[in-house]
């Protein structure tokens, strides 16, 4: 039997690991990456609490299908700045990004 | 009577459009926009007058009183206080009308030759268009706070029109002296008007609530006397009377209007409006009135006989003047004409001759100025084989004022002489004394513009020549009206109509001459004029010298105009600036601003303490956004 | 111990790895890599709890989408070469790890001292797809009080912003 605290646990373990990288990387393609991590740890939340406390309903269900849709959109918009902004600075590092700061 | 109403709109929109559009537009154009919405005021002016006049009378004799157009613009509280903006018909603002749209208009005219070419000639249009309107504003007010309203409107034109050559550091000077000094006197109006509001719970000019205030009230002739103050600062009486002669420094043809013949005799107007009050209420007032303005036609006939500037010899004859008219209404002790009363209608009929010759000397001047462009008498003399029409004029016009019979002058100030016997027989030989110094100084004046030695080496690469034909039309309307208007029958009410308009209980008063005082007046007149011909007529004039070499000390008191001006600026400069004002000025930099200086350092230091954060490292950010998230869930679950 | 409690412990055990590995590698290509077993991984628990069609959608969009659109763009710009850790200072990792660390204890104490109710008849693995295409179809397009019309409509215009804005901001001027 699989209990819901062990998918839990995997989750949250994402969950850390992604705000970790995002805390620490320094290249903004990284720094993405790190956010799929913890959206992907979401959805697998919102999964496992349909499936294991409340069986009968879908809200979680679909939630992690439009959260999956909306992070889709949302990665080839930030992919399409990151593009832009390579283009103009050469560079996709954070320190570099500093054209519109103060 | 609704077509009053466009009286005061088409000046103010011709300002309007001179004023945004006048940049665009021609001078020739300008001058045309504004001299015919004056001439069409002019025409409604007479209109309204016409029709006012002839209306049939109230059962009691007098003219009605006629409101065409009314509107409450402020209400106060609910006890029924309001301002309100209206137009007020009767005798005086009829007659004011007249006065103020036929000066304006001859004066609209001259410009045309006067500021022929100027810089600024629309602007110089916009801003006469916005003068008529607040005079005529002023003088149709229903109620003594539009009138303040309009009042400071005058105040602000005459401010604009003074310093017209904004470029000349003079008339900068005369501009804010003119302002600041009416202003001063203002604040005491205000403070007036406040009180008669306040008190009287109105606004209006006499209303019944007025007459329920007790008696022996103190508040009523103080309210009354600091009108006056208020009053005495636009009609230039002693001792706030030092702007008028700066004032010069204008355009002569705004002389003629502002400083002649309309915004200056405002405070006499408010003085008449104020009148059943005054007499009702504080007599006493009005006596003072009446020794304040003996005392400025005194001291203003004195400065006269001495200026050499023809401008400052009219700036003073005008103040003297206007001391008659303040005389005139304060020897009133009743509302009576035959009793004690005349001196009202005088003060009234010496108003309104006043204006026409008094503009016309001035136009006068401007034309010889235009001729000679000099202000000065040393560059005229012997002007009047050059200009025959201005001397004709002007000499009409020095008869006028004069009093010599049978022009205007002679019965408006016979009126006053009758007025000031009847009260007392010192204050009438005190102003028989003054009239003929007015004769002399005026004829002085006249003999050493066109007659005496002519200045044959400034007139030797200038010729003088006669003005054209724009200027000289104006003056001779005008000296026309000098000569007629005195006596001139209109239609059935006989010989000189006026007090049968206008008298100071509303009833048809026939006025008639007073044989002593008149033929005193005559010779005392003709004596002046024959010293001051035996005097200066001759191209030399050893006596003149003579006279201010033995008295060189008055001479030179005099000439300095009692050095007036010096001792206001000891009074605001060594007293006021150095004792008060600076103390003040003192506390505000280090006190008042010191405290907000302080307040603004330590916002600042503050700020540059812990800017460090701010950094535009959004991962530093996550991280304290982070770290914070974790805290609270800590504390929510410890 | 059954099957499927031994398929859910390899499967953990890699994603948990593979997820630290993500963050911790040198390479951007290779963190990338890793992301996709992760993502493979998610969509394994999503099988094993019967949610076919989650899981599916998993595998396509993100290991097969949004993943090739990282390797992509990753190759475009910086190359297989990330930046080196080291560039952090030594402070500011630990502060991170620190933080992360102490964040997942917390989360890790209150999920295991939390009692769940766990609902009655939740077998391990259900023998069929729990919730069908055709339910999700029906659901999907119902205006009744359960549907998500609403939201599926507002996912397709963002969808739509997104494909136009994508092309706006990426296009060559």
């Amino acid at each position: 039997m699989i209990h819901l605290e062990y998918y839990l646990i995997v989750s949250a373990v994402m969950m850390f690991a992604g705000i970790y990288g995002f805390l620490t990387r320094r290249s903004t393609l990284a720094i993405l990456l790190a956010i799929e991590l913890m959206l992907n740890a979401t959805d697998l939340n919102f999964a496992v609490f349909n499936r294991m406390l409340f069986p009968e309903g879908h809200e979680g269900y679909f939630f992690a299908l439009f959260s999956i849709a909306i992070s889709a959109a949302e990665s080839a918009i930030a992919i399409a700045i990151m593009i832009n902004i390579y283009r103009n600075v050469r560079s996709i590092q954070v320190k570099h990004l500093e054209k519109m700061k103060w | 009577m609704e077509y009053t109403l466009y009286i005061l709109l088409l000046p103010f929109l011709s300002f309007l459009l001179l004023g945004i559009c006048g940049k665009w537009f021609s001078h020739r154009l300008s001058g045309l926009i504004g001299t015919c919405s004056l001439l069409a005021v002019t025409a409604l002016s007479y209109l309204t007058a016409y029709e006012y006049f002839t209306m049939p009378r109230l059962a009691d004799g007098t003219f009605e009183r006629i409101v065409p157009f009314n509107a409450t613009w402020l209400p106060f509280f609910n006890e029924g206080l309001h301002f309100d903006i209206g137009i007020l018909l009767d005798p005086i603002s009829v007659m004011m009308l007249i006065v103020i749209s036929t000066v304006s208009l001859m004066v609209h005219i001259y410009s045309f030759g006067y500021m022929h070419g100027e810089r600024g000639f629309q602007r110089y249009y916009a801003f006469l268009s916005l003068f008529t309107m607040s005079m005529l504003g002023l003088v149709v007010a229903t109620n003594i706070f539009q009138m303040y309203l309009f009042w400071e409107l005058v105040g602000v034109s005459s401010y604009l029109l003074i310093g017209f050559y904004f470029t000349s550091p003079a008339a900068i000077a005369a501009s804010k002296k003119a302002f600041i000094v009416t202003r001063f006197a203002d604040m005491f109006f205000l403070i007036g008007i406040l009180l008669y509001g306040y008190y009287c719970g109105t606004f209006s000019f006499d209303s019944p609530e007025a007459m329920n205030i007790a008696q022996g009230g103190f508040i009523l002739p103080a309210a009354l006397g600091l009108m006056f103050i208020g009053g005495a600062g636009k009609s230039a009486m002693f001792p706030l009377h030092i702007w008028l002669p700066d004032a010069m420094e204008g355009p002569t043809p705004v002389s003629a209007l502002i400083h002649a013949a309309t915004m200056v005799v405002a405070g006499v107007y408010l003085v008449a409006r104020m009148f059943p009050l005054f007499i009702a209420y504080a007599p006493s007032t009005l006596h003072i009135v009446a020794w304040v303005g003996a005392f400025t036609a005194f001291y203003a006939a004195a400065v006269a006989c001495v200026q050499s500037d023809i401008k400052r010899v009219l700036a003073f004859s005008t103040i003297s003047q206007i001391g008659f008219m303040m005389v005139a209404l304060g020897v009133c002790t009743s509302t009576d004409p035959h009793e004690g009363g005349l001196g009202y209608m005088a003060s009234m009929f010496h108003l309104f001759t006043h204006a026409m010759f008094k503009a016309c000397l001035f136009l006068g001047a401007g034309c010889i100025i235009h001729a000679v462009h000099s202000n000065e008498m040393s560059a005229m003399g012997g002007l009047r084989k050059y200009m025959p029409i201005t001397h004709l004029t002007f000499g009409i016009s020095c008869l006028a004022i004069a009093g010599i019979p049978p022009f205007s002058g002679f019965f408006s100030k016979d009126e006053i002489l009758t007025a000031c016997f009847q009260y007392s027989p010192v204050m009438g030989w005190v102003m028989t004394i003054i009239a003929a110094m007015t004769a002399f100084y005026m004829f002085r004046l006249y003999y050493g513009i066109f007659w005496g030695t002519e200045n044959k080496e400034l007139h030797a690469h200038h010729t003088p020549h006669e003005a054209p034909l724009t200027m000289t039309i104006p003056i001779i309307i005008l000296a026309a009206i000098t000569c007629v208007c005195g006596w001139m029958p209109l239609g059935d009410t006989g010989f000189m109509p006026f007090g049968h308009f206008i008298s100071s209980d509303g009833l048809a008063y026939h006025i008639h001459l007073d044989p002593t005082v008149a033929v005193t007046s005559i010779i005392f007149a003709v004596a002046a004029i024959l010293l001051a011909t035996y005097i200066y007529a001759r191209d030399r004039q050893p006596i003149a010298d003579a006279l201010a070499d033995r008295f060189s000390s008055l001479h030179k008191w005099a000439y300095h105009r009692f050095y007036m001006d010096e001792v206001y600026q000891f009074v605001t400069h060594r007293i006021i600036f150095a004792h008060i004002s600076k103390p003040i000025a003192w506390f505000d930099r280090h006190v008042v601003d010191g405290f907000f200086n302080f307040l603004a350092w330590g916002t600042n230091s503050l700020s540059y303490a812990i800017r460090g954060f701010q950094s535009g490292r959004v991962q530093q950010y996550a991280w304290v956004f982070f770290v914070g998230v974790l805290i609270v869930i800590l504390i929510m679950v410890l | 111990m059954n099957a499927e409690l031994i398929i859910f412990l390899v499967l953990a055990l890699c994603v948990a790895v593979l997820s630290v590995m993500t963050v911790t590698t040198k390479s951007i290509i290779r963190a990338a890599t890793y992301l996709l077993f992760v993502l493979f991984g998610t969509a394994g628990f999503y099988f094993l709890m019967g949610y076919t069609f989650l899981g599916s959608v998993q595998v396509m969009v993100y290991a097969g989408g949004i993943i090739v659109l990282y390797v992509f763009s990753i190759l475009l710009t910086s190359g297989a070469k990330d930046d080196k850790l080291s560039t952090l200072t030594k402070g500011k990792i630990a502060a991170s790890l620190l933080s992360s660390l102490v964040g997942l204890g917390v989360v890790l104490f209150i999920l295991l001292t939390h009692q769940f109710k766990t609902a009655a008849g939740v077998t391990d693995t259900p023998s069929e797809s729990l919730i069908t295409i055709d339910t999700i179809g029906q659901f999907m397009l119902s205006t009744d009080k359960a549907g998500y019309l609403l939201p599926f409509e507002a996912v397709s215009v963002l969808l739509l912003a997104c494909i136009i804005g994508g092309l706006v901001i990426a296009r060559k001027r």
